[in-house]
């Protein structure tokens, strides 16, 4: 027995409606009948794609201009919920993303329910949900259900599900209507500012090179950028090496950072502590480089060099040239 | 201004415990240690104060044992005073409910500002700070990189999934701090020994105003119904380098059409 209805978030940027929502479209159509969206921006602009992946609504308040999404998004689902204008979901799935977590926090107020964060799977169990969230650094997985009678609110990890078109019509565009916020909505953003980076996104890459503290200082992470200009990857870091500065925390892969699938995963000079390998361990190949044949990252490398990273990664660069 | 920071006690991360198989949570009869995460929420709030050349940091934190060493060290490191809500009834919290009673104890305080951890390193369900917003009608930010208060306006750098926001936002507000922004500093051995002499006002639920329903086991809107470890994923080759390892690697590479 599948659910009714389930809302997803819908975040999007230029490219178009974000890889988390499209995750979360396909993985709703396998578990409820009607599969509506909801978000904080102009909804007409992404109706096609969203339809095109199983969405026949999306309930939209439109541009927000500089006003914040979570209590926005959060207050306009909950006046509309409470008019009546729209039957309440069974579920509301949201990324664990910037935004996704201050809607789902506001929302779970608004309507005191619960939320389950960090989920990674969710199923049928009989004619509910229950979701898998890893704790201890992905080395236990826990089942947990709803017991308060919901509507649920899942807050679930990027790359968790695969997205999948179904060729639907464009979603129907439904006006959203965000209500009068008081004091709760006077945060207002005054700008945005665009980290350039060059290359593909880390999260969507095909390849990542990651560095981590055995580089030894921040001046040679330039050798992980150089290595990656030369495979078409993504650079990608461990937390140390984040929180040492060195690279700024967008780069950082893990519990913590953002979780990557990519065909190879190159790690160099980093250990593989448990809240590392939780954001990695899912590619498809892991080559690991590092000085200490102990090192944890070894358990979980298809292919992993005992050496030091200033000799085999310049090295790797140079014979990757002109290929 | 009075800035209130939230200080979550958990259990070492390198020691954390283990699920109780019976209740199906993290047992909590461990020593639980101030969270890493908030060492820069207590770090940015004194800062702050510096900057501001006036007014106090105040922390509050909830257990359901009495633990205090974690609210020592942040006072050791220069806070003022603390409100600790201990009491059993809060075992088995969710986030929602652990939300409800830090609201209540940060309206007590009467802060300018509220400072957390973006996400905890126990449990990071990440929702806590705009829950606690939400409850006091607060405006919020999260993933704060940087902070600035000028009079009654805080002006917050919130790191985004494209880079960053500029956010201004008028006092009292909510603000959560990502880990690394700032260099925590080590508590002092006259910090320590100060700390010892701070006031910490210890409350329990019913001092809140709150039902004991609303909160712990009870007030949980959720339950865990299965454990299991997670699968592991087989080692492959190890080589040791001998001046050739990066020949390996255009191999394996190769091999899988990457390149
Ligand atoms: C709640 C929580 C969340 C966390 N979230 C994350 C997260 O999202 N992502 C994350 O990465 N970490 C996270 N961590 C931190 C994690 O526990 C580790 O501390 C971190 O991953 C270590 O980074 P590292 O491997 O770069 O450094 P280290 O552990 O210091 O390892 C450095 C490695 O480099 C090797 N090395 C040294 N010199 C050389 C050389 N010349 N050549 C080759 N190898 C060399 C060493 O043998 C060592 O294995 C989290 C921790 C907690 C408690
Ligand atoms: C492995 C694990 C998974 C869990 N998953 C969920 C879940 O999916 N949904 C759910 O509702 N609950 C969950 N819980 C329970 C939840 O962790 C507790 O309710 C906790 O008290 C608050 O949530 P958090 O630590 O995840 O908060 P977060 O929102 O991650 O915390 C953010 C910040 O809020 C402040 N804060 C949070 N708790 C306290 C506190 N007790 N005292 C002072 N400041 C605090 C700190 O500054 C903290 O860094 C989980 C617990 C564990 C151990």
């Amino acid at each position: 027995m599948a659910l009714d209805k389930i809302w997803v978030y819908c975040e999007a940027g230029p490219e178009g409606v974000a890889t988390i929502t499209l995750e979360m479209l396909a993985k709703a159509r396998e578990v409820a009948g009607t599969v509506e969206v909801f978000c904080g921006t102009d909804g007409a602009v992404c109706a096609a794609e969203l339809g095109d992946h199983g969405a026949t609504a999306v309930y939209s308040t439109g541009d927000l201009g500089g006003r914040m999404q979570g209590v926005s998004v959060a207050s306009a689902v909950a006046a509309a919920l409470s008019s009546g204008s729209v039957a309440a979901p069974d579920a509301f799935l949201l990324g664990t993303t910037y935004d996704g977590r201050d809607v789902a926090a506001r929302l779970s107020v608004k309507l005191d329910a619960s939320v389950l964060s960090n989920v990674v799977d969710l199923r049928l169990d009989g004619d509910r949900l229950v979701g898998v969230e890893p704790v201890f650094g992905g080395t236990l997985n826990v089942t947990s259900r709803f017991t308060d009678g919901g509507p649920d609110i899942w807050l679930v990890r990027p790359k968790s599900f695969e997205p999948s078109a179904v060729g639907g019509p464009p979603a129907a565009v439904v006006d959203l209507p965000v209500p009068e916020l008081g004091a709760a909505g006077a945060a207002v953003v005054l700008d945005r500012f665009t980290e350039e980076s060059e290359g593909p996104k880390l999260d969507e890459a095909a390849i990542v090179v990651s560095g981590g503290r055995g580089l030894g200082s921040a001046e040679a992470y330039s050798m992980i950028e150089q290595l990656a200009k030369e495979l078409g990857a993504a650079p990608g870091a461990s937390r140390a090496i984040v929180d040492a500065g060195w690279v700024p925390y967008s780069y950082q892969v893990g519990q913590t950072g953002k979780v990557v699938k990519p065909t190879v995963y190159i790690a160099c000079g980093i250990s593989g502590a448990t809240q590392h390998l939780v954001g990695m361990k899912g590619s498809k190949n892991i080559i690991a480089i590092n000085k200490d044949s102990e090192a944890p990252i070894f358990a979980v490398a298809d292919l992993g060099i005992v050496g030091d990273v200033h000799k085999v990664v310049p090295k790797l660069t140079e014979a990757l040239e002109g290929r | 201004m009075k800035v209130v920071v939230c200080v979550k006690q958990i259990p070492d991360p390198a020691d954390p415990g283990a699920l109780d198989p019976g209740t199906k949570t993290l047992r909590r009869d461990v020593k639980l240690i101030l969270d890493e995460s908030d060492s820069y929420g207590v770090e940015m709030a004194l800062q702050l104060v510096d900057t501001a050349g006036e007014g106090s940091v105040h922390l509050v934190s909830m257990v359901p044992n009495d633990e205090v060493s974690g609210l020592r060290t942040a006072l050791a490191m220069g806070a003022d005073s603390a409100t600790l809500v201990s009491d059993e009834v809060l075992a088995g919290s969710d986030a929602l409910g652990t939300a409800r009673v830090l609201a209540a104890a940060i309206e007590r305080a009467e802060p300018d500002l509220v400072l957390a951890a973006t996400e905890s390193s126990d449990g990071y369900t990440g929702v806590v700070p705009a829950q606690v917003a939400e409850l006091l009608a607060l405006p919020s930010v999260t993933f704060a990189k940087e902070i600035a208060i000028d009079g009654g306006t805080a002006t917050v750098r919130r790191q985004t999934e494209a880079g960053a926001d500029l956010v201004e936002c008028p006092l009292p507000a909510v603000v959560s701090v990502t880990a690394g922004v700032v260099e925590p500093r080590y508590p002092s051995f006259r910090g320590i020994m100060q700390a010892k002499n701070k006031p910490v006002d210890n409350l329990k639920v019913a001092d809140l105003g709150i039902a004991a329903e609303q909160v712990g086991w009870a007030g949980a809107g959720q339950e865990i119904t299965d454990i299991a470890d997670a699968p592991e994923r087989a080692a492959g080759e190890v080589v040791v380098d001998e001046g050739d390892a990066h020949e390996r690697i255009v191999a394996f590479l190769d091999d899988l059409k990457v390149i």
